[in-house]
């Protein structure tokens, strides 16, 4: 073979391009200077298409067949099918950012109705199209928090359940604007409302709690929290997913003024932490959102249309004083998000969110009959997952899972942490009896 | 030309195309959940259809979207180029869906896979080490300003706050100096539309971290003082960085390492043909030499020493994560699949390709192309006519138009990459579709489109009253 096979020109084509041009070869268009040129190979060579997914599956076949009970932020439900094959019409995946709303109806009125499913879960009047990730959603958060309060201080409070590569980025994108982030304790997997408050000042730009937590607990003491932000004239930024905010407390009634989070818990399989970054806050804060947002207008016949609005907020148009540097974004997850959040319907996603609280609670109790584990470690109620504490060092339980055929968190010396879903569920008695087998 | 009429969906005697799911149904329910009460919300109100509905919405909808399957998609700095289908099936092998905590020795398959496009990619830029983290390529962006920081601070350079751009730079390259809290430092662009030696100069200084620089730049044009430049930043004391948007001009000719650049990052959605997903995800993989490989993103994937073929490990000095966990995961596999399958000769054969499409298509236009000479996109002047009215009519004639208004040194700039996806056939369709317009009459030009699911949609009142959930109409 030689050339690329998506590089449409013929020969002839070619010849006669290269002549309308008024050149006789193409390397005569590349104005390069001599010494910057390359002439070495990369030593890739070319393949066919069987053998390049071959080379691919070879690669990826490594990989062990665990089963895997793992969340702490990359959780995975069961996608139904209606996602791919509506998700891989070459329409939606083959197009880009909607700077021409007029042919890209179609994928404006799925991110809207995708900013609807969110404003309807988190009760607040914004959210945008997509972030990266929860992790970079709270460094964004963080940023607004620090723009819209900016007269009042640069502190950061986040709690120490908080996974500490999310910490990472969020030091690293406010680093430049001079915030300062903090951890804050926390009392059986929730808020330690007494460490918080200590920690509170007017210097306080934004606290941030989770709902479910990392360690999988259900917070109980939201409204304290949102309570102590408002009276230090902070923003309460919480951290939650479209699934579990379907049952747990609306966001906007325990005073939160920003939601992020992950909704790639939809429409996505594990992927290796590929995320959907929520965002939501108050509408008071529109002009000072980050990342695209779709809004309804109408075109010249009067008929409604869907459109990239408030653009002046963005890069492209704001440059330096944009308020974030997001261009690319997570829009096709959004728009597989979005499928999956209307396939399940009003009653799929209370009945799935339901079942993540039920999921949990019987897979501790399964462990806690195991002579030498404890679970759940915390007094709390649990979405999805929880941890259990182990006599034998955790690190090595987790190990000879592997060997059994399964994957969950060693988090530290004595502690596991295990995720249960539906879709890992029907391997839940398979998971206990490995666990008693390995550490008994 | 072709016949192009888009479709459109929706009751004849209402001013709506394809309703909204929640005008099909919503359904209220009360939520009623194992945990106490003052744990849960009251109720949630959704749209609940059986999937055929649920299919129907959205076929329609897709229907009403314009991708690279549909047609012509020269949208000048986003290399719009065909998505590979096989690469689709690539991502999706199910021994690709993992969780980003599993232990590195269960997950060799991924690293391997990882290791290797890390190591195509410093061939293709050049480069001593490549990280996979960063999700876009404005993350990148964002990454390579992070690393210029902390190897100054280790350099005992902390005081270096600026960062010079040049005015012909994407905003990206602007908002991400900003976030990482430095002084942006605005150039000129000199005549001939590229770097200007004497404002470079001027803007150098002791403060300066670093040049971020697009090359072929956003006019197309190589900065032909690229070896100057960079002994110019460098002799000052700051790194040069490299804006990979427009890489696929210059694939097996130029490297941005022998260049002379520091850090560079690739946009793999733009360059290596993954899907653009209608804005995204992408992925932003970062380049650097050998003095900054120490710094790179926690954590970081190498061979192994022995007992695992390859491992995850923490550079000694890493800046930490900018991302959650591994950025874009499928869309890298996604990029591996195409480099492997092109390898040099189709990767050169792209880039050759690309720039003589672009070449070709600026000679058939009648629109004047003031610079040059250009390589895989071309900045036309609309002149007396409206750049945005153009775009606009242009989509009556079944194309998707060039990126308008932008960069702003050309007066009513079409930029233009046809990228190397269209045959000449095709390139001339398109060439008539600019020509066409080109001789069309104010009233037509200002009052198009007209033949696309939506007419002109009118972005003041979108501003003025925001309406941006099914909650806020009527």
């Amino acid at each position: 073979m030689s050339g690329s096979p998506y590089a449409a020109p013929s020969e002839a084509d070619t010849e006669a391009m290269l002549d309308a041009v008024g050149v006789d070869d193409v390397d005569e268009l590349f104005d390069i200077p001599e010494p910057v040129r390359f002439d070495g190979e990369f030593g890739i060579d070319a393949k066919s298409e069987q053998a390049a997914l071959r080379e691919t599956k070879r690669r990826l076949s490594k990989n062990d067949d665990l089963t895997e009970f793992l969340g702490r932020g990359h959780y995975e439900h069961y996608v139904p099918s209606l996602v791919d094959s509506v998700s891989q019409r070459s329409e939606f995946l083959t197009s880009y950012t909607q700077y021409q709303p007029e042919v890209t109806q179609g994928f404006l009125q799925v991110l809207f109705e995708y900013q609807s499913l969110l404003v309807e879960l988190t009760g607040l009047g914004v959210a945008n199209c997509s972030m990266y990730d929860e992790a970079t959603a709270l460094a964004e958060a963080a940023l607004l928090a620090k723009r819209v309060r900016a007269a009042d201080g640069n502190r950061v409070l986040v709690p120490e359940y908080v996974r500490d590569g999310h910490v990472s980025v969020l030091e690293n994108y406010t680093g430049g604007a001079d915030v300062t982030v903090e951890r804050y304790g926390t009392d059986d997997g929730n808020v330690d409302l007494a460490a918080l408050e200590s920690a509170m000042d007017d210097d306080v730009v934004m606290v941030y709690a989770e709902n479910p937590t990392t360690v999988g607990t259900v917070e109980e003491h939201l409204d304290a929290v949102g309570d102590l932000a408002d009276d230090h004239d902070a923003l309460f930024c919480l951290g939650s997913d479209p699934v579990a905010m379907s049952i747990l407390q609306r966001p906007v009634d325990v005073g939160a003024d920003v939601v992020v989070g992950d909704a790639s818990v939809l429409g996505m399989p594990t992927s290796y932490g590929t995320g959907l970054g929520v965002f939501a806050t108050r509408e008071e804060f529109l002009r000072q959102v980050p990342g695209r947002l779709v809004g309804v207008s109408e075109d010249a016949d009067d008929t409604r249309a869907y459109t990239l609005t408030l653009q002046t907020r963005e890069q492209h148009i704001r440059k330096e004083r944009a308020t974030s540097n997001i261009c690319t974004n997570q829009a096709w997850v959004a728009l597989r998000a979005a499928i999956h959040a209307a396939w399940l319907g009003a009653d799929g996603l209370v009945d799935l969110a339901n079942e993540m609280v039920e999921l949990p609670r019987d897979l501790a109790a399964d462990l806690n009959d195991i002579r030498g584990v404890k679970a759940p470690v915390h007094d709390r109620h649990h979405v999805r997952e929880f941890q259990a504490r182990t006599d034998q060092p955790a690190p090595a339980i987790a190990g000879d899972l592997e060997t059994e055929g399964f994957a969950a968190h060693a988090v530290d010396d004595h502690t596991l942490q295990v995720c249960v879903t539906d879709a890992n569920a029907h391997a839940a008695d398979e998971f206990v009896a490995a666990v008693k087998e390995v550490t008994e | 030309m072709e016949h192009y009429d888009q479709a459109r969906y929706g009751p004849a005697d209402e001013d709506t195309n394809e309703p909204l799911l929640s005008e099909k149904d919503q359904t209220s329910v009360d939520v009623d959940s194992p945990l106490p009460d003052d744990l849960t919300r009251d109720g949630i109100e959704l749209p609940s259809l059986e999937e055929p509905e649920l299919a129907r919405h959205y076929v329609r909808l897709s229907q009403q979207n314009y991708g690279v399957d549909s047609g012509p998609y020269p949208l000048g700095s986003c290399t719009m180029k065909y998505n590979p289908r096989f690469t689709e099936e690539a991502a999706a092998l199910p021994d690709a869906a993992v969780h980003p905590d599993r232990s590195g020795g269960s997950v060799q398959g991924t690293l391997e896979l990882m290791a290797d496009l890390q190591d195509y990619l410093a061939r293709i830029g050049g480069m001593d080490a490549v990280t996979l983290q960063p999700p876009a390529g404005a993350a990148g962006e964002f990454t390579g300003i992070l690393l210029a920081e902390a190897y100054h601070e280790a350099h005992g350079e902390g005081h270096r706050d600026e960062v010079v751009v040049p005015d012909a730079a994407h905003g990206t390259n602007f908002a991400s100096a900003a976030l990482g809290g430095y002084d942006v430092v605005e150039i000129p662009s000199g005549d001939d539309g590229r770097v200007d030696l004497d404002a470079l100069e001027a803007a150098l200084g002791e403060n300066t971290a670093a040049l971020m620089l697009t090359n072929p730049n956003t006019l197309g044009l190589f900065e032909r003082d690229i070896e100057q430049i960079a002994e110019m930043v460098h002799d000052a004391g700051g790194l040069l960085y490299y804006d990979g948007a427009n890489l696929n001009a210059l694939l097996g000719r130029a490297r941005p390492g022998d260049m002379g650049f520091d850090i560079m990052h690739f946009n793999v959605h733009k360059t290596f043909a993954t899907p653009h997903g209608g804005g995204g995800p992408g992925a932003g993989p970062v380049g650097v030499s050998e003095k900054l490989a120490e710094f790179l993103p926690d954590p970081h994937v190498r061979e192994g020493d022995g007992k695992q073929s390859y491992e995850l490990y923490t550079p000694e000095q890493s800046v930490g994560k900018v991302h959650g966990f591994q950025g874009n995961w499928p869309v890298l596999v996604k990029a591996f699949a195409y480099i492997d399958r092109l390898g040099d000769d189709g990767l050169g054969d792209a880039s050759a390709k690309a720039v003589l499409n672009a070449n070709y298509l600026a000679e058939q236009i009648d629109y004047d192309v003031p610079l040059g000479p250009f390589h895989h996109e071309f900045v036309a002047s609309a002149g007396d006519q409206d750049a945005a009215d153009v775009a606009k009519r242009m989509l009556d004639y079944g194309v998707h138009p060039p990126t308008t208004k932008w960069p702003e040194l050309v007066d009513e700039a079409l930029m233009t990459e046809p990228t190397e996806v269209e045959t000449k056939s095709s390139l001339d369709d398109l060439a008539d579709a600019f020509n066409a317009v080109a001789g069309e009459d104010e009233e037509t030009v200002a009052s198009a489109p007209n033949r696309t699911t939506a007419r002109r949609i009118d972005q003041t009142s979108a501003a003025r009253t925001p309406r941006l959930s099914w909650h806020d109409l009527d």
